[in-house]
């Protein structure tokens, strides 16, 4: 048997093993939940302007686009005053900056770094290439159209978008957040059948939990 | 009886409130200055609010068992158990805190407390990179601590008591009296002891500011972030008051302690910004070099005299 035709379960746990890796312990198996905001008006606005206030970026560079989220931190363009900060890790973030062309192999760990950020969470989509493939929409190992696989929020076309382009993404995104139309995290909740359907076909050896939290 | 501890309760209220909205004016402040050392502009100085709010906001958590819930919580009782037994502003009413005699003693063990409760909460979660963060956290304020430890006891052999209070009263009366004049070496011996407890540039290396590990936190998030985070605000302006009455004559009123407070924390950021950072290894090795040397000199002094 190859190793892509493995489950999880049979990997951890080889014949002739001593001890049982129970999956259980280690992933969370429930599904997500959509969590609406605040029922008070005035609570949900303070929030939301909070949220749109203070956005922390994962710090995780998936194409060529990477290259444009460095600059955004230095002297010259100073994102932080804008209160944007980058965080190395998921669970603390709130975007997800996918920076130019997403080959399958990357969509398994973007699947998973998203998962594991907390509602609310919003998506960013940097250059063509995320809109309709770019200059590889005929690529054998690249996707299309990621709005297939995860709910985006903004789209920053361009190849490649300038640094001053990605900041009018962001102001676009905080806009989105304070009129409470950034709702990303429930999106993908609620229509996660059709997601994880539409990740599962184009991702082959799917050797991952369901939904990792 | 019951009022005298109601009206002790309110007392300690207030004095927290205060000391928050310090410690969070405080580092805003510090990412301004930051900023500008670099040529940026810089977040707005309010920014430590929002991002509490925000963090508070957040609609999902994912808890990891009993002891990630008490890590943060263990971490805030290291923080205001620290700054409750330290009077932060000499003769004040209500800013007095609950100063006793033993203090000095207390206040080795509780900024160490907090740091032992987040470690075990950390490491609860099951994340690799906490596990490494609390590592390298623990071997730096452990060897931090050797240089403080004999710093206190030099200050405490010279006023030969072991209370903050007595320590603060004896150097009343002009800056001839600060311990800072009286006591060179044990102040040294403290202030370069302050760069690792204040977890700045050349000891940050626990919190990887840069790294894809950010230490200890990397699991914590939403509300437990935000307990973390109100905490980190009361335990340096803790931290700083401490420094303050120990080495700088204390305070009389809120505008002294504000300005000594701040000029004590610009001595770490200073550092910060022009240092780069140690490895662990590193800066376990240069606390116990010179810092320790000149603590062990400051005691000495203590001895033959």
């Amino acid at each position: 048997m190859k190793d892509d035709e493995k489950t999880i379960d049979e990997m951890l746990n080889p014949a002739g093993a001593e001890n049982e890796f129970l999956t259980e312990e280690y992933y969370c198996q429930a599904l997500p939940k959509a969590v609406q905001p605040v029922a008070n008006k005035i609570v949900r606005k303070f929030y939301n302007w909070a949220q749109a206030n203070s956005l922390w970026i994962l710090a995780f560079g998936t194409g060529c686009g990477s290259i444009e989220l460095p600059p955004l931190f230095t002297a010259r363009y100073d994102i932080s005053r804008f209160g944007l900060f980058p965080r190395p890790t998921p669970r603390q973030s709130g975007v997800f900056i996918i920076s130019g062309y997403l080959s399958v192999k990357t969509l398994k760990r973007v699947i998973r770094s998203y998962e594991q950020m907390q509602n609310p969470k919003f998506v960013l989509a940097l250059g063509s290439c995320t809109v309709n493939g770019g200059m590889y929409f005929d690529s054998y190992n690249t996707i299309n159209r990621l709005d297939y696989y995860l709910p985006v929020d903004v789209y920053i076309a361009g190849c490649m978008p300038r640094p001053e382009a990605l900041i009018a993404g962001f102001n676009k995104l905080k806009q989105l957040i304070k009129e409470g139309k950034a709702e990303g995290a429930n999106k993908y909740a609620e229509n996660f059948e059709w997601y994880k359907a539409n990740q599962k076909k184009i991702i082959k050896n799917w050797d991952m939990p369901e939904y990792n939290w | 009886m019951m009022e005298g501890v109601l009206v002790k309760i309110g007392y300690a209220l207030a004095s927290l409130f205060l000391i928050t909205n310090y410690g969070l004016l405080l580092i805003g402040v510090t990412m301004k200055i930051v900023a500008r050392v670099h040529g940026r502009i810089g977040p707005p100085f309010w920014q430590p609010y929002v991002d509490i709010v925000k963090n508070i906001s957040m609609r999902t958590t994912v808890s990891h068992g009993v002891m990630f819930y008490l890590g943060p919580i263990f971490r805030l009782t290291g923080g205001i158990g620290l700054y409750l037994i330290i009077p932060a502003v000499y003769g004040s009413v209500w800013l007095q805190n609950f100063s006793f005699s033993g203090d000095l003693i207390l206040v080795l063990y509780f900024i160490f407390f907090g740091m032992l409760g987040m470690a075990l909460g950390a490491a609860e979660s099951g994340h690799p990179y906490s596990a490494m963060g609390v590592m390298r956290g623990l071997a730096q304020a452990t060897t931090s601590e050797v240089p403080f430890a004999l710093a206190i006891i030099a200050i405490a052999a010279q006023h030969h008591t072991l209370s903050i209070q007595d320590i603060v009263a004896a150097q009343q009366g002009g800056i001839l009296h600060w311990n800072m004049v009286t006591n060179p070496l044990a102040t040294i011996a403290g202030m370069l002891a302050f760069l690792g407890m204040m977890s700045h540039s050349p000891f940050d290396v626990h919190m990887a500011p840069q790294e894809i590990p950010i230490g200890p936190a990397t699991e914590y998030h939403s509300s437990f972030l935000s307990l973390m985070q109100t905490n980190h605000s009361i335990f340096a302006a803790a931290k700083l008051v401490l420094f303050m009455n120990l080495f700088f004559g204390g305070a009389t009123n809120i505008l002294e302690m504000v300005i000594k407070t701040f000029l004590i924390f610009q001595w770490a950021v200073f550092v910060g910004v022009v240092f780069p950072r140690f490895r662990v290894e590193q800066a376990v090795r240069w606390f116990l070099k010179i810092p320790t040397a000149v603590g062990l000199a400051a005691v000495i002094v203590y001895m033959i005299h």
